[in-house]
């Protein structure tokens, strides 16, 4: 290794050459191992719940998307808190202060969107 | 970290969370509440930043000087006239929910921030949680076809003028290595780090403040928005949001890039001359009112950017008197058309002012009045905010400008002109509904400004005054 650059991203190169094996193994063991009964329905496309080729004008239910829109704000809110905690110890009283706000305004959002029934399916 | 300097965006982040509970946990209507509050949260902003201390805070994020003081007693002025405007119109429309408010402070938030960034991304923070409040009140008659095309409309073309935005600024940031307005300052104090990628970038910046202000050629979406959005939403659209783009505008242009301004004149120059030309002739054949507005208020963007392609301290004072002007002679024209109702539905044609002197006389004076200041007849405000910017364009030796101004402005005349023919020598069209309290307030106030404003104009342009000497000094 001559360049040190290269040598730093050396792990990386490890850690696709580790993962692509394990995914090859694993849908390729699928392959060898399990028993194949394909029928139609199974070899179709997976597309959450709807039939994946059909009109585009279609209608459909807007709670599925009020859902995914809901979900998406906490799952970002938990992506944040992961870094955030694991650097706690070093941004002290202010990025505490700083997270606990960005909380509070998620908090009075989740208040709104319960009490107007965002939540409720029926 | 100083954060008294952003009290007032504080101020009005915690009174509109203290809204959004206030409105949605009682199980009645809120709206009169919600809407009381948000109005008391503008004034109390605006207490707070007219008695703000100057300096720097969030690591040079946002600034607090004479500047931000004059734009955002505008803006909260714009905005709590906005709530006022609208309390009536919801009620009767049955759009009478707590989120209009809600958004209104949030919207208003957005605009605080706009004019204090002092660093592109919190000038694209505050861009971008206006433009997200506005394309929901301006769909914010849902089950109204016209309402919701609007606001789709709106979304779409603002999400474009927002990448274009981001494509300048990131272009900016490869190119002077800061988004930080003073750092870009700095680096561009020596003309020969001026490459041709950051005046690109610095285009594409110019290029997404205008589809904000709505200057031609980027004007498109105005005059369907104007006209499907309800009326207390264009005329909230037609007053804060561009006083505030248009601030932001001076800021960027004044300050960062204040050592491009023979690059940034040219474009200016000529987004001005086609704003105020397609504003004088492509209202004369409407008939919508709401829509006659819409080209309007373009005309007088074009207006405005003249004081800006000026590019000197007498032009950015011209450019902030005029959009006080403008802001304040606007909305007791937007007051006129939200009053306009016939047997308990919102009319919105030309011909449905026809004979109001005989029905309604102060309202048809209070409208002739707005209309003669538009189109810029001494001695009403319009008049001298035209005659600050024409100045201005002549002192910097743009004649192009200043006469294709005052010949657009002439042809402007007709439209502006025919709607007081029309409301004074037109057979009556039948009486209009008693028009409420609130609405009557806005328009007696504007229209006081509005006529009397030649008596005493110093406190504006002395502050307009101090307001460039903090942007340029």
């Amino acid at each position: 290794m001559t360049q040190p650059l290269l040598a730093d991203y050396f792990p990386i190169l490890v850690f696709l050459g580790i993962a692509g094996g394990i995914a090859i193994a694993m849908v390729g063991g699928a392959y060898l191992a399990a028993r194949q009964k394909p029928y139609a329905e199974k070899l179709s496309t997976y597309e959450c719940g709807f039939a994946p080729f059909e009109d585009t004008r279609h209608r459909f239910d807007v709670r599925f998307y009020l859902v995914a829109i809901l979900f998406i704000i906490f799952d970002l809110e938990v992506a944040f808190l992961f870094p955030w905690a694991i650097a706690l110890g070093d941004i002290g009283w202010l990025g505490f202060g700083s997270m606990m706000g960005f909380l509070f305004v998620l908090t009075v959002g989740f208040v709104y969107e319960w009490r107007k029934g965002a939540l409720d399916w029926e | 970290m100083n954060w008294i300097l952003a009290l007032p965006e504080l101020v009005l982040a915690l009174s509109g969370l203290a809204i959004l509970g206030i409105g949605v946990l009682p199980k009645r209507n809120t709206h009169f509440a919600c809407a009381m509050a948000a109005v008391g949260a503008f004034l109390l902003a605006a207490a707070l930043a007219i008695g703000a201390p100057e300096g720097s805070a969030f690591g040079g994020q946002i600034v607090s000087d004479a500047f931000t003081r004059f734009a955002k007693v505008l803006i909260l002025i714009g905005a709590a006239a906005g709530v006022v405007l609208s309390l009536d119109y919801n009620a009767r429309e049955g759009l009478d929910r707590f989120e209009y408010p809600v958004l209104l402070v949030f919207a208003t938030l957005g605009m605080l921030v706009m004019v204090s960034a002092n660093d592109l991304m919190s000038l694209y923070i505050g861009l971008e949680l206006l433009s997200l409040s506005l394309y929901v009140v301006a769909a914010f008659n849902r089950d109204d076809e016209r309402s919701a095309e609007a606001g789709l409309k709106y979304f779409v073309l603002g999400a474009l003028a927002s990448g274009l935005l981001l494509y300048g600024s990131s272009l900016t940031y490869g190119f002077t290595g800061t988004t930080n307005f003073d750092r870009i300052a700095d680096a561009l104090s020596d003309p020969s780090k001026a490459s041709s990628g950051l005046v690109v970038g610095m285009v594409f910046v110019i290029v997404g403040l205008a589809f904000k202000v709505s200057a031609v050629p980027f004007h498109m979406w105005t005059p369907d928005v104007y006209e499907g959005a309800p009326t207390p939403v264009t005329a909230f659209f037609a007053a804060a949001p561009k006083v505030a783009a248009i601030g932001l505008f001076a800021r960027v242009l004044g300050g960062p890039f204040g050592d491009l301004a023979g690059q940034w004149q040219q474009v200016i120059v000529l987004i001005s001359l086609l704003s105020m030309v397609l504003g004088a002739f492509a209202a004369i054949g409407q008939s919508n009112i709401k829509r006659l507005m819409a080209y309007s208020s373009i005309g007088h963007v074009g207006y405005a950017l003249v004081g800006l392609a000026a590019a000197s301290e007498a032009g950015m004072r011209g450019l902030l008197v005029y959009m006080a002007i403008y802001l304040l002679m606007n909305l007791g024209a937007f007051a006129v058309l939200v009053a306009m109702r016939r047997q308990g539905r919102a009319v919105e044609r030309v011909e449905d002012l026809a004979g109001l002197a005989r029905t309604d006389l102060s309202m048809a004076v209070w409208m002739a009045i707005f209309m003669f200041s538009m189109a810029g007849i001494p001695p009403l405000a319009g008049f001298f905010g035209k005659m600050f910017v024409f100045k201005a364009a002549i002192d910097a030796g743009l004649w192009t400008l200043a006469i294709v101004g005052v010949l657009s402005s002439v042809v402007s005349a007709f439209y502006y002109l025919r709607i007081v023919k029309v409301m004074f020598f037109d057979e009556p069209a039948g009486a209009l509904d008693p028009r409420p309290a609130s609405v009557s307030f806005v328009m007696a106030a504007s229209g006081v400004f509005t006529t009397l404003f030649f008596l005493y104009p110093a406190p504006l342009v002395a502050a307009a005054q101090a307001a460039v000497a903090a942007l340029l000094g």
